[in-house]
């Protein structure tokens, strides 16, 4: 029982960051109704920058928050210079614009800050949480942050007109457009919150993982797995569902005997893929009707 | 005076000295011998690493030994020739080596290949350049399969084995802590797999020491969860075979989760700047691993006449290289070791005889091997490093301990 | 006004390619025959080498284009059926010493069958969900690979090493050679036998399937059928790629195939054009010589170079390489007059 216990306890601070990450894939599908395959550079990409203020002697929160505005304005500028061109062509184009971004990125970090690992601060210590011995302070002080930027996502899509008509642009544009809404800021705006949620999470990702070009890689695809189990339109199915990823994660490593341990990450997509063909929404996602 | 007889013997005997001095290999005379890639002026190495891909952070070595090369150019060369390094990326992906491989031997025109890294890329490229007849020098992984004379004569590794290392450490453990109820952390490749065999071969009979074995990927982002595994099955010794990320995250874990077994970490992750200062000092207290090189952090080294030429070296070549991070020692040290073969080789740069200088290294000491820690080969022994010492991280620094062991692990 | 459905006017995801401009004209193929034919005999051994993994990459490519051009399934995943078919092969040359000829149907027939089983589950996935479960096929190949259960055969890590083979009838060529002719004609047979596949009856299923699921099945289509279908055909050719492959590099290992494959093959398609079965052969080259240009042009951002010249050519092409051929037999059309 004990071990039962310490693996979803476990579970649930690796499903914090699968959470957070998992955020900012719900937010840039909601704003362009596709994946980004580069939302992990990019959120490692600010953390570098973060990183390399505080280098520089700049407080921990005053370059937080720089970040976030850095980012912000990043994830609006890339949509307007790289994607805006591409939104006549064919939706693989586009996934193959992701990908060049992707390269470009990931290239650009490690040649301006090569690829060996890198200590990133944590606004929220190191200790053991509760004088617990499984969580940290910074786990649940990650926790925390995810579930603050749910919070502030839900508020955002369903009670704000913005947050509305970003939906409205994503889902249905020819409509949108038609009672005013201006479809193609709408998606710049998503692509900048997303890249601004996605900032966050390498911020709060990096004390675990270590800073360093490459620590995305791992966590978009258990982001993007956790969105899909969860349902991409529903940022709380993707905080659910990157903690029932990290959970479910460690209780296939620990119990299935043999392979479980080697076969961890395709046994939990495979999971996935069994919810999304009984409920191919998603768990929270909301049923798609197709029209013919 | 002398007889006249005499004289004519003297004669004769001082012409046939002098005839024998000319024809004697190595005589200023002596014929000058080229395979492809080598000529009065140059010599062609080629070389292949991960420049790009999950494997980068490795990179650091090809930058330290064009560096190296650059610095021995202007010196002067080798015997009067200057070196071209060609370094290809491949990314970690085998039929990229392969390809860059082929590319090297067959378009570029290399005397060797020198010191290219990764296990899987050199077991592809192995059987091409055996088959070529191209030196396959150095090559920059632990695998104990480099050290094969009989069956591939033209591949040689430099590092100690991880098997070798592996042997180390159960030796270690069996002296000093007999009872030990041993977890291990280990990457899910050939570098993690190999040392888990050195590990079970050291311990031999008592290999039911090791209570736990937890594996992990590369893609994993983050290994805490197996750490947490290994403390519930009771470990009070644990050995972590990482690459340096995971390396750090698990020295940060156990210090997290309170933790706080004797814990040992492969030489792999090892490094100072790499792995012990971003994980922090404080954490990585009294952690024990083995090193046959100096520590660059170590500053007991830095009057060393060795690490002074490899700290001049970076001031003046590499500025950008770090001294904290063992890729950069780890590099030069290959470098000098194949600028040795070369000199050695003098004028005959065949590919053959290249080989055979690399069979003949005896008590060769790099400026960054630890005092006592020699380079031997033979045509039956293809392993140039089989020493090891132990060592303690303590305050900033890892402090040698014990003896220098030699351990043998013949294929 | 409660949303609890998202209403989706599903636009076509992927777009239909005119079948007559599904090949190239009879003249330019036979261009590109000569040239293929002839160039190996003036060449070094290593730019044969190079051909040969140009046309292996391109049948995986042309396989992608039967599968999502073709039915308008997204797939990430086509590393995983390269791998299976590649370690058919070396398993079955090096445990059980088969001609390697015959190893290139047993892959074929292999991964055919995987696919079509992949393909049942993924008969209610479209779109992102498709492609998330075949990009964790992918993810989950090289680690299936690795498998301490399968190691007596695949080798495991260390993966398996292959015997290139010899020309036949002690033929005086290189054995670099004979394999580029060798899988000259398997190509060639590939690419006839697809083009029919397309101009054929299921060929017609796969587009209509493609352009307007509902539709189709409204009309009589076995819509699970041809979808499965399409997935085996699919796989059971990049198999046939990743056999081949295996031959070609002579080495197998789980790190060979993982999902940087996969999404290679994926923008092979892109850049070739989507659904035009010539341009996985341009795509097949963009993937194998720009990344090489890309390093030579700077060593420290070669990722950065490749990434720049990806979006050149894709806000150039937005279509891919079609889009050069279309504008070329224009100018044809033009001159001709």
């Amino acid at each position: 029982m004990e071990l039962f216990t310490n693996q979803v306890l476990a579970g649930i601070s690796t499903g914090a960051i699968y959470a957070c990450m998992a955020l900012a894939v719900v937010m840039i599908y909601q704003a362009i109704d596709h994946l980004n395959f580069a939302q992990g550079e990019m959120a490692m990409f600010s953390t570098f920058i973060s990183w390399q203020l505080m280098q520089w002697g700049v407080p921990y929160w005053v370059s937080f928050i720089v970040t976030l505005a850095f980012s912000f304005v990043a994830g609006i500028a890339i949509e307007r210079v790289l994607f805006k061109p591409l939104a006549k062509a064919p939706i693989l184009t586009n996934v193959a614009g992701f990908i060049a971004l992707y390269s470009i990125v990931n290239s650009c970090a490690g040649l301006i800050w090569d690829f060996t690992i890198k200590q990133y601060p944590t606004p929220f210590g190191s200790s053991p949480f509760l004088g617990s011995q499984l969580i940290s302070t910074h786990q649940a002080g990650m926790i925390g942050v995810t579930l603050l930027m749910l919070l502030f996502l839900f508020v955002f899509f369903r009670y704000t007109r913005i947050g509305l008509a970003m939906r409205a642009a994503a889902s249905v544009p020819e409509s949108a457009r038609l009672v005013g809404v201006n479809t193609s800021w709408m998606i710049a705006l998503g692509w900048g919150m997303a890249a601004a949620i996605g900032s966050v999470a390498g911020m709060m990702i990096a004390p675990v993982v270590f800073l360093e070009p490459n620590m995305m890689l791992g966590v978009l695809i258990y982001g993007f797995a956790a969105a899909v189990l969860g349902g991409l339109t529903s940022p709380l199915g993707a905080v659910v569902g990157g903690f029932l990823v990290g959970i479910f994660e460690n209780l296939v490593g620990t119990y299935i005997p043999g392979v479980g341990n080697e076969l961890k990450l395709p046994i939990a997509l495979a999971l996935i893929v069994t919810v999304l063909v009984v409920k191919p929404a998603g768990l929270f996602g909301r049923p798609i009707v197709k029209r013919v | 005076m002398l007889s006249r007889g005499l004289r004519t013997v003297a004669f004769a005997a001082a012409v046939t000295l002098c005839l024998s001095a000319l024809c004697l290999p190595g005589g200023a005379l002596a014929q000058k011998k080229y395979d492809t890639g080598a000529s009065d002026t140059e010599i062609k190495i080629g070389n292949i690493m991960p420049y790009s891909g999950p494997a980068s952070a490795y990179g650091v070595i090809g930058k330290t030994e064009q560096a190296y090369f650059n610095k021995i150019n202007a010196e002067g060369g080798i015997n009067g020739r200057k070196i071209n390094f060609l370094s290809y990326d491949d990314g970690y992906s085998p039929p990229k080596a392969v390809e860059q491989a082929r590319k090297l031997v067959e378009d570029d025109g290399v005397l060797l290949i020198f010191n290219s890294l990764g296990t899987p890329s050199n077991s592809a490229i192995r059987k091409y350049m055996n088959g070529k007849k191209v030196p396959q020098l150095f090559v920059a992984s632990g695998a104990s399969k480099w050290n094969d004379p009989k069956e591939f004569p033209w591949t040689m590794g430099w590092q100690p084995s991880y098997q070798v290392e592996a042997q180390i450490y159960a030796k270690y453990l069996l002296a000093n802590k007999p009872d030990a109820k041993i977890g291990v952390l280990y990457q899910n490749d050939d570098f993690g797999k190999d040392y888990l065999k050195g590990l079970k071969d050291g311990l031999g009979p008592k290999a039911s020491m090791i209570v736990a074995e937890e594996s992990y990927e590369t893609t994993e982002p983050s290994i805490d969860s197996h750490v947490v595994k290994l403390k519930s099955a009771g470990a009070d010794v644990f050995i972590s075979v990482t690459t340096p990320k995971f390396a750090a995250q698990a020295i940060k874990k156990l210090a997290e989760i309170d933790w706080h077994p004797l814990h040992i970490v492969s030489n792999v992750s090892a490094s100072v700047g790499g792995v012990m200062k971003p994980a922090g000092y404080e954490n990585s207290q009294g952690i024990l691993s083995a090193n046959y090189a100096k520590d660059g952090a170590a500053l007991q080294w830095d009057n060393d006449p060795g690490m002074k030429k490899f700290l001049d070296f970076l001031a003046k070549y590499y500025p950008d290289g770090n001294r904290l991070d063992g890729a950069t020692v780890y590099g030069y040290g290959v470098a000098q070791t194949l600028v040795k073969v070369l000199q050695m080789c003098g004028d005959d740069l065949t590919r053959d005889n290249v080989m055979k200088q690399a069979a003949s290294l005896k008590d060769f000491e790099p400026d960054t091997l630890l005092p006592g820690i020699k380079i031997n080969t033979s045509p039956t022994d293809y392993a140039p490093i089989e020493q090891l010492q132990m060592m303690r991280f303590k305050g900033e620094k890892w402090e040698m301990f014990g003896d220098i062991i030699s351990a043998d692990v013949s294929n | 006004m409660s949303a609890a459905e998202e209403i989706v006017a599903e636009g076509q995801a992927v777009e239909a390619v005119p079948k007559r401009a599904m090949t190239l004209g009879t003249g330019t193929s036979l261009l590109v025959l000569a040239v293929l034919l002839l160039v190996p005999l003036v060449v070094k051994n290593f730019i044969i080498f190079q051909l040969t993994m140009l046309l292996i990459y391109g049948v995986a490519v042309l396989a992608l284009n039967i599968l999502t051009g073709g039915s308008g399934q997204f797939s990430l995943g086509q590393s995983a059926f390269y791998a299976i078919g590649a370690y058919t092969s070396a398993i079955l040359m090096e445990t059980f010493n088969v001609n390697y000829a015959l190893t290139l149907p047993v892959a074929g027939i292999v991964c055919f069958a995987v696919g079509f089983l992949f393909g049942l589950p993924a008969l209610r996935l479209s779109g992102v969900y498709l492609a998330l479960a075949t990009f964790a096929l992918a993810t989950a190949m090289p680690q299936l690979l690795k498998l301490g259960y399968f190691e007596p055969w695949t080798g495991g890590v260390q993966g398996l090493v292959v015997d290139k083979p010899d020309a036949p009838f002690g033929l005086p060529i290189s054995q670099d050679m004979w394999l580029y002719y060798f899988t000259l004609v398997i190509t060639i047979a590939i690419y006839v036998a697809s083009i029919n596949l397309l101009r054929s009856r299921s060929g017609r299923a796969f587009m209509a399937i493609r352009d307007n699921e509902i539709a189709a099945s409204s009309m009589g289509v076995n819509v699970a059928l041809y979808k499965t279908l399409a997935f085996g055909v699919s796989a059971g050719i990049t198999g046939v790629a990743g056999a081949l492959g295996a031959i070609a590099v002579q080495f197998v290992a789980p790190d060979s195939y993982t999902i940087t494959l996969a999404i290679a093959l994926f923008l092979g398609m892109v850049v070739g054009g989507v659904g035009w079965l010539p341009g996985s052969f341009v795509g097949s080259a963009f993937i194998i010589f720009v990344p090489n240009m890309a390093e030579s042009v700077s060593k420290g951002l070669s990722g950065a170079v490749f990434g720049v010249l990806l979006f050149l050519v894709i806000f150039l092409i937005p279509h891919g390489a079609r889009q050069l051929a279309i504008v070329g037999q224009q100018l044809a059309g033009r001159l001709r007059r």
